[in-house]
């Protein structure tokens, strides 16, 4: 059972058995097949699984049952909503840019694969471990927001253009309050490197040990992450009631799974991104001395807690969604400029200072 | 692994989305029908083209956008040598986003901040 603690027993285990039987040639070969493979998988897995656990919170949050019918307790659900969909003929509007409009499902899932590279789930189960691993994040994932800009122009539609010029300036600008409030954290590490971020927090999580400066930094971070992923209340840029779906009104079938998936893939990297830089990624919760409660802690492996802790943040994101009413775009902009920007910057001073006198743990 | 691996999760994306569209292209049911490739709008022939104008507000902030993602790129690496620095670095970057206070406050002053 060693392996569900340090995951290069496994990784070093499938290495040597490989290397046993092929070229090295081949091994590498076989093995990024089988890291793409397990990461195409978890996608899909994440699909099915957040789908049903979103519709599950907004029915409890409303006061309904949700889905019931297909399998027990409507867990089927989501696998019948695929089949469904893929199902459905794949329309295309008659004046659209046809090579855009195929286009833009694919820019939206590479960037999402690719932003997940980066993230460590569990010790030893890290993909690609960059020395940049927060920069890194912040470029590729800003790079979904060039597939929603194309996905709505090239519709040819009014509703879309719209959704994707709000969703563009909306990204746009939160993303400045992501990265300002990761660097409020990386003024204690000292390394951008994800794996060096986790190692620092085995005596505690900054959002402990960084005192109030991290606190704030954690609460910007939720706030304009979820604005970044387009979820509520910030989701004026697919907003139903006015503009039918925004970016994604003409797309039919599949290639509207994939946008909804990406959507959904994009919430698991920021609650991960949020998890591994705030909450300690995979590391467990200790309280100082208390021998026996450690222990306890230190037997839950680390993938769990690194589940957990996402899990945690994404019950945030969909309690928001069903809870606050949405808003408008002049508001959502006079939110970020001037009050989550200027916030941000004193907030990164006050947490240099608070490092300069050492008054952190 | 190393950073070379990143070729396969751009191609787990395009082959993700590609099959995803093969499959669905070859199970899906196909009728063509001029009502079908309208635009989705309320059920009324469209008005004209909808590659229209849109507002100049959005352009502001795409430039105000610009100069702050800048800043950020240059306090990335300030971050990370804080510590190593210690009180010139915290001086600097004082200066330097006090400058850029200023210039927040001026384009809030000329109202490129306000929507309407």
């Amino acid at each position: 059972m060693k392996w569900l603690y340090d995951f290069s027993y496994l990784t070093r285990t499938i290495h040597e058995g490989l290397s046993e039987r092929f070229e090295p040639g081949t091994v590498v070969i076989l093995e990024m097949l089988l890291v793409g493979l397990t990461f195409m998988l978890l996608f899909a897995v994440l699909g099915l699984v957040l789908v049903y656990a979103e519709r599950k919170v907004s029915a409890v949050i409303q006061q309904r049952l949700g889905p019931m019918r297909v399998g027990k307790w409507g867990t089927a659900q989501t696998l019948a909503d695929v089949i469904k969909l893929l199902l459905k003929e794949p329309l295309i509007n008659k004046d659209a840019d046809r090579f855009l409009f195929n286009l833009a499902p694919f820019v939206i899932m590479i960037a999402a694969f690719m932003a997940i590279a980066a993230l460590p789930f569990a010790k030893g189960l890290h993909a690609i471990d960059f020395d940049i691993g927060i920069l890194y994040v912040a470029a590729v994932s800003s790079l979904g927001v060039i597939g929603i800009l194309l996905a709505g122009w090239s519709s040819n539609n009014k509703y879309s253009l719209i959704g994707a010029m709000r969703s563009g300036a909306q990204i746009i600008s939160y993303e400045l309050s992501v990265a300002l409030s990761l660097l409020t954290i990386v003024v204690l590490t000292g390394s951008l490197q994800l794996s060096v971020i986790v190692e620092s927090q085995a005596d505690g999580w900054w959002i402990f040990k960084g005192h109030i400066p991290a606190m704030i930094a954690f609460l910007i971070f939720l706030i304009a992450s979820t604005a970044e992923t387009n979820r509520g209340p910030f989701d004026l840029a697919e907003a139903e009631s006015e503009l039918t779906a925004g970016f994604h009104t003409e797309y039919s079938g599949l290639k509207f799974a994939f946008f909804f998936l990406a959507e959904f893939a994009n919430m698991f990297i920021v609650a991960g991104i949020g998890a591994t830089v705030f909450l300690g990624g995979w590391m467990p919760f200790h309280i100082g001395t208390w021998e026996g409660f450690n222990a306890v802690m230190d037997f839950i492996p680390p993938i769990v807690w690194f589940f957990g802790k996402v899990g945690f943040i994404i019950f945030l994101m969909m309690w928001f969604r069903w809870t606050f009413p949405r808003l408008r775009i002049d508001q959502l902009l006079t939110l970020e400029w001037k009050y989550l920007l200027p916030i941000n910057l004193m907030n990164i001073v006050l947490m240099a200072f608070l490092s300069l006198m050492g008054w952190h743990f | 692994m190393s950073s070379e691996a990143l070729i396969i999760f751009f191609l787990g994306g395009v082959v993700m989305v590609g099959a995803g569209i093969l499959a669905s292209n070859l199970l899906a049911p196909k009728s063509s029908n001029l009502q079908k490739a309208e635009p989705y709008e309320c059920g009324v022939p469209t008005q004209g083209t909808s590659w229209i104008q849109f507002r100049v507000g959005y352009y502001l902030f795409a430039i105000l956008f610009l100069i702050f993602d800048v800043e950020t790129v240059f306090i990335f690496p300030w971050a990370v040598a804080m510590k190593k620095v210690g009180l010139s670095a915290f001086i600097e970057i004082l200066l330097f986003l006090i400058i850029l206070g200023l210039g927040l406050l001026y384009a809030w002053k000329k109202k490129a901040l306000k929507w309407e």
